[in-house]
């Protein structure tokens, strides 16, 4: 990194300066996956609150003999039901791949009395639930209707808790960057005392003898970020994708125009090491004549 | 009429702390007069330097600098006015990193001139103290002597209009003392004011028998002009 103008009446400091480095590198890469834990419980709510909003089941148990007499007249109400889009009956694979992430793939659905299911979608304007189970208890003893309100609602109000854990971490993240650089700055600073005196001597003005620290600890935190950006990018991208996890996870990492916003870490990383090493210098330098 | 004082100072004290320093100081520093400040170790004379050039601010009395009071300074202000002084430390402060050339052109740095520009002159100064040979050294590879006259070098590329040293010919041998008073008798002959604070009554003498210096003796705390007999 070049050197120039007030920056070089500083001597290179070793330790501030690795430490400066190290701090701004390794709050970017946890930024990183803060930023990623933020998108992805955001993806996750999105898509439990729009998916699951509009579907809904009806679970059929029934002795083995009267299942799908039951079915069927489960789906005669439901092909009669104002609101509903389209009903069909989950088949055996699609019930057994329900079933796989907890029992495995050799489970014997046709020995076991596992209920049928019909899959609801409804139409924008919604299902009279009331009325619909009334009538499923009038046809279908064994239908149980279920619109998912009772789980889809903790798990959407779970989601956008680990949104806003996620945003306060960045928050977090941001502050303690602050601090520590805060710190660094206060101690090189403080290591420099004789520098400042030398300064003072010549009649250097405060800004002239701030800018030589700020401009040092602001290079070193973007460089430090950029680092510890890349780095958490290249883990989040090493990371299993939601797909070959299985299950309902969506997966910790960036989609599409998602993989651009950790960019931003290094140059608002570099914003707070400005302000906070211009705050300390400015308040110490005004501590002595 | 009055030719304005480089520096008054009026009944003025300084404490640290509790512990009165310095108490009922008057001085005036007429431009272009050459000052000897005496006195024991302890007794003051640094900070009543470091008054002069405003490290320190008097805790009761007048001061005027340039003729503007130091208590209506601010911060900025007294980082211009410091321009206006060439101050030599025992000490010397230097930046120990750079090489000498820059060291002595950090005046003119700090306060936005181009040292390029000021190369000759630069230049000038540098043989003017001896040390046209030294450009590229750093300060801990000067000797004593070489670092009091860079010192001086650069107490004065700004061209100020005072020149405070503090012990100047401390930790130098007697040949470079008067090499140095030399200089700063140049300096004086220029029009500079000069204050010297030094405990070397010898170097006194030697200076008398070249320009006109008045001796002030710090004692008791206070002030006073010092006798004849040295």
């Amino acid at each position: 990194m070049g050197r120039s103008g007030a920056d070089r009446v500083v001597p290179p400091t070793g330790f501030t300066a690795r430490l400066t480095v190290f701090t701004a590198a390794a709050m970017a890469f946890l930024a990183v996956f803060a930023l990623a834990l933020s998108l992805a419980t955001d993806r996750l709510a999105s898509r439990w609150s729009e998916a699951l909003a509009r579907t809904a089941t009806v679970r059929i148990s029934a002795p083995a003999g009267q299942v799908a007499a039951q079915v069927d007249a489960a789906m005669e109400v439901l092909r009669t039901t104002p609101g509903v889009d389209s009903a069909r009956p989950l088949s055996d694979a699609e019930r057994r791949a329900l079933l796989e992430p907890w029992f495995g793939p050799d489970l014997p659905l046709d020995r076991l009395r596992i209920p049928a299911l019909i899959e609801v979608v409804e139409t924008p304007t919604g299902i009279d639930t009331t009325g619909l189970r009334a009538r499923l208890a009038g046809e279908a003893p064994g239908a149980i209707f279920d619109d998912h309100t009772r789980w889809r609602a903790p798990l959407v109000r779970a989601a956008g808790r680990l949104r806003m854990l996620g945003l306060f971490s960045l928050l977090l993240i941001s502050a303690a960057t602050a601090a520590m650089i805060t710190l660094a700055a206060q101690a090189a600073l403080a290591a420099n005392a004789r520098v400042i005196a030398t300064l003072r001597l010549v009649g250097a003005l405060d800004t002239y003898i701030a800018r030589a620290f700020v401009r040092r600890f602001t290079l070193r935190a973007f460089a430090g970020a950029l680092a510890g950006t890349l780095a958490g990018l290249a883990t989040v991208a090493s990371l299993p994708r939601a797909d070959a996890a299985g299950g309902f996870l969506t997966g910790l990492g960036f989609t599409g125009a998602e993989w651009a916003l950790p960019l931003l870490i290094p140059p608002i990383t570099a914003a707070v090491a400005f302000a906070a090493t211009r705050f300390a210098a400015f308040r110490q330098l005004r501590e002595t004549t | 009429m009055d030719t304005p004082h480089v520096i008054e100072l009026q009944n003025v004290a300084y404490s640290y702390g509790s512990d009165a320093l310095l108490s009922d100081v008057t001085l005036h520093l007429a431009p272009g007069s050459f000052h000897f400040l005496t006195g024991p170790s302890g007794a003051g004379k640094s900070t009543l330097l470091k008054l002069c050039y405003m490290e320190l601010m008097p805790s009761a009395g007048q001061m005027t600098v340039f003729g503007r009071e130091v208590s209506d300074l601010r911060r900025d202000d007294i980082a211009r006015t410091r321009r206006r002084i060439g101050v030599v430390h025992q000490e010397c402060q230097f930046l120990d990193h750079l090489p000498l050339t820059e060291n002595l052109s950090l005046p003119l740095t700090v306060a936005g001139r181009d040292p390029a520009e000021e190369a000759e002159n630069l230049r000038e100064l540098m043989t003017w103290v001896g040390l046209s040979t030294r450009a590229q050294a750093t300060p801990p590879e000067l000797s004593g002597g070489e670092r009091q006259r860079a010192a001086l070098a650069r107490a004065v590329i700004m061209d100020p209009e005072l020149i405070l040293a503090d012990e100047p010919t401390g930790n130098v041998d007697w040949e470079m003392s008067l090499r140095l008073l030399q200089l700063l008798v140049e300096l004086n002959r220029l029009g500079k004011t000069v204050l010297v604070a030094t405990h070397d009554l010898n170097l006194i003498r030697a200076a008398k028998s070249q320009v006109s210096v008045r001796v002030l003796r710090i004692a008791d705390r206070t002030l006073q002009l010092s006798g004849a007999d040295l």
